[in-house]
């Protein structure tokens, strides 16, 4: 049991060390180390942009998505060398985000379904961050119950018409491509009559429209389609098999290992040290410091969690299911943050601005953001049956809709 | 980085698991808790010839010499089995202890009969109610003589020799406090069984009367000395924490894919998968806390206290967590003498008091951390 790279490892270290050292811009370091809690604000830049520069440099010197293999942008690459990578790119790889869901999510999709020519066109500009994609699968009637969306794709000559609506697409209005699951036979079981495409988010018919959250912030769109039409070439995978193809790009989000959830307990355990309260500073409360005890070895429970994961990526093997627990823990962990910190601060918990207020309004931020950790990327329920099912083997829980023909399923209304 | 143990570690692990699995079905863990034996000298004999009893105690002294990952890896066992033998008070208390700081004459003399099976040890730090603190320690040391009483001792009325921890100074100083090497069959020493919340494992009240005591090894600080071996202790303890904890949940989870309910598996409702999901992700946060504190007990890192603590932490609500909840899964069955739940429930929460309470290793964890921090 060590810490200790392999030589190669060690190697691949100091080439990505070097490489770092000698380009990052570090004069966005400050403002990157500061910026926590998945919310990134730059002063005097615009995230995509800076985060572009910063890609297109990776790229030309083979660091982006280093995973991939060479001929579609990437470095080929292990998947401990691209640990090792993200671990030395360390603050400047919150720059990426604007790239993340194309090469988490869509990325490995289009390898997986797409046309070799495809591939060669896409990709690489994909890795270079010259262009963005986003994810079109989140409807109104279909969040958790992904299967139950009702954007329709019809067949006309050699192309799809398609109508509908999306939501919770992040990234939506700077994105060049969007990969958009659709229905396309309503008469078969919802999972089977849906198929994959991507497309040009500046195809005419569609219509991105920001949400405004209940942080007050915008980061999300709804995505409109009016007879948005898509040549049959931009399909991914077979008519009917879009449930197959979608659970690929599902897999490859939950494989991602290494990126660092927040959690909120840095900043409490530093805040809790410095409050003074009317009898002392806060982490020498009683109730406060059995709370900083809970969290802490959450939090160190995760960062080990995560070690192992790459112990098993280092010997070759494929990790266990351990970082199944991640989200589920660090959202609960960060609302419950939260509001403990501001219950320390008594009266004046209630203040936002960063001048009234002890931690600049920080721990109020995280309060108002939190809810939608618990929500993105699989709800706390939907993760817990994915833990209960596919690492415990329990029973799937017993669908009413199964074999229904999807217009046959009752709803709402549609 | 290679944060995992090493195939032969697995494979000790294994042969662990597959020699009590053997050794120690339940029903071996009921013999004890019945109170039909104090505990089981079979099983404690055959741990001895396996060779688990001195894994980490080094060759010179009788041991396999193997190190403290090979005996993490055995101490989750144990603690999965709900092993009815005084191996955490001998092996991770009193060994470690004179490990630590024993003369050369004493390691001579208990280390080999530890290995052995020949030995039972023990720490006598309680004295009543409270939390390991030099405060805390009343029994007085004069002149190589102690007086007074201890409890609760775990193992204490089986045990041949303890630990002791005595009052040599009258202040609050951590220089006050000694710790003297007792045989306990020398006279002197007066042992009551007490009754405890986990009968499977003995707890009793040690009364000194003008009891000879020689003083461990020539060391000065021993309350420092007693904050490691709690640390070294606590590392080992969590993995019988971890083992306990997870073969809660695998119990919970077999009856839930068993139990048949409103005609489908219990298992098939969410509100009882959630139950178990939450009980995966405690057990999971224990043993990778647990695996840190491996690393930091087997490499005498600096790390060591900070990562006891946390190890201890987790490892502790995961038991407890998944022993209640496992209970609730199995419903009115779970709340029978016949069905083994409770031992785990009781198991889980005697251990969670034993090397000092959840409150206890909050404060040193967060102490700790500060320290760091400060430094």
């Amino acid at each position: 049991m060590n810490f200790d790279d392999t030589p190669q490892e060690a190697e691949f270290r100091k080439l990505a060390r070097q490489w770092v050292e000698a380009n990052a811009p570090k004069e966005l370091e400050a403002e990157l180390s500061k910026s926590s809690l998945g919310r990134i604000r730059l002063q005097h830049h615009d995230i995509v942009e800076v985060g572009k520069a910063w890609q297109r440099k990776k790229a030309a010197a083979g660091w982006a998505c280093l995973h991939w293999p060479k001929e579609y942008g990437g470095r080929g690459a292990t998947p401990i060398e691209r640990v090792i990578w993200q671990q030395e790119e360390g603050v400047y790889g919150k720059l990426t985000q604007p790239f993340q869901i194309g090469e988490g999510m869509c990325g490995p999709t289009v390898m997986a379904y797409g046309s070799e020519q495809h591939k060669r066109h896409y990709l690489p500009k994909l890795a270079a961050g010259e262009q963005i994609w986003c994810q079109l699968f989140s409807e109104p009637a279909g969040g958790s119950d992904l299967a139950g969306l009702r954007t329709r794709a019809e067949k006309k000559g050699d192309d799809w018409v398609i109508n509908g609506q999306k939501i919770w697409t992040s990234g939506a209005h700077y994105s060049d491509y969007g990969l958009l699951i659709t229905r396309t036979d309503p008469n078969e079981p919802k999972h089977k009559g849906l198929t994959m495409f991507f497309l040009d988010m500046k195809s005419p018919g569609v219509e991105v429209r920001p949400i405004k959250q209940a942080n007050g912030m915008q980061e999300f769109n709804e995505v409109y389609f009016t007879d948005v039409v898509i040549p049959d070439h931009q399909r991914l995978g077979a008519v009917g098999d879009g449930w197959n193809v979608s659970l690929t790009t599902l897999m490859n989000e939950r494989m991602s290992i290494g990126s660092r959830l927040a959690t909120g307990f840095p900043e409490m355990f530093e805040f809790c040290s410095n409050l003074m309260l009317e009898d002392g500073l806060a982490i020498d409360d009683r109730a406060t410091r059995s709370k900083l005890a809970s969290w802490a070895v959450k939090a160190s429970g995760l960062k080990y969690t995560s070690y192992r994961a790459i112990s098993a990526l280092s010997k070759g093997d494929r990790p266990g299911p351990e970082n199944s627990i991640g989200k589920l823990v660090a959202g609960s962990m960060l609302q419950d943050i939260a509001t403990h910190a501001m219950d320390l601060e008594g009266a004046a918990g209630v203040f936002t601005g960063a001048a009234e207020e002890e931690a600049q309004g920080q721990f109020q931020a995280m309060l108002l953001s939190s809810p939608s950790m618990r929500i993105a990327g699989g709800t706390d329920e939907i993760l817990r049956n994915i833990i209960a099912e596919r690492v415990l083997g329990l029973p799937g829980d017993i669908r009413v809709d199964k074999n229904v023909p999807f217009n046959k399923i009752p709803t709402k209304g549609r | 980085m290679n944060f995992d143990f090493s195939d032969d570690q697995k494979q000790l692990r294994d042969q662990a698991r597959k020699f009590l699995a053997e050794k120690c079905p339940p029903k071996a863990v009921r013999t004890v808790l019945d109170g039909k034996e104090p505990y089981d000298r079979e099983l404690w004999k055959g741990l001895a010839e396996m060779g688990f009893l001195g894994v980490a105690i080094p060759e010179a002294y009788g041991g396999a010499g193997a190190g403290h990952l090979e005996l993490c890896v055995i101490s989750e066992e144990m603690g999965r089995a709900l092993a009815p033998v005084p191996f955490s008070s001998t092996v991770y208390l009193a060994a470690e202890a004179i490990l630590l700081a024993g003369s050369e004459a004493q390691k001579q003399k208990w280390l080999p009969a530890i290995a052995a099976g020949e030995a039972i040890g023990t720490l006598a730090l309680f004295e009543g109610k409270g939390n390991p603190s030099p405060q805390g320690v009343k029994l007085s040391a004069v002149g190589g003589s102690l007086n007074g009483v201890k409890k609760p001792v775990p193992d204490g009325a089986i045990a041949d020799f303890a630990i002791v921890a005595a009052r040599t100074g009258p202040g609050e100083r951590e220089t006050d406090i000694g710790l003297f090497l007792v045989d306990l069959k020398a006279g002197g020493v007066e042992a009551k069984t007490l009754t405890n919340l986990d009968p499977s494992r003995g707890q009793a009240e040690l009364t000194f009367k003008n009891c000879k005591a020689e003083p461990l090894g020539a060391a000065k600080q021993d309350w420092a000395i007693l904050t490691q071996v709690l640390d070294r202790a606590a590392v080992l303890m969590a993995f019988e924490q971890v083992g306990g904890a997870d073969r809660a949940l695998e119990m919970g989870r077999d009856y839930a894919l068993d139990r048949i309910a409103f005609g489908r598996p219990i298992g098939s409702f969410q509100a009882v998968k959630h139950l178990l999901a939450d009980m995966y992700v405690s057990a999971t946060l224990a043993r990778s806390n647990c695996y840190y504190g491996a690393w930091a007990l087997s490499t005498n890192a600096s790390e060591l206290p900070e990562a006891a603590a946390a190890a201890r932490i987790s490892a502790t609500q995961a038991f407890q967590h998944c022993a209640k909840n496992n209970i609730q899964v199995h419903g009115g069955m779970g709340f029978t003498w016949e069905f083994d739940c409770h031992m785990y429930y009781r198991r889980a929460n005697a251990t969670a008091l034993g090397l000092g309470s959840l409150s206890y290793w909050e404060d040193q964890l967060i102490d700790r951390m500060r320290k760091k921090n400060a430094a």
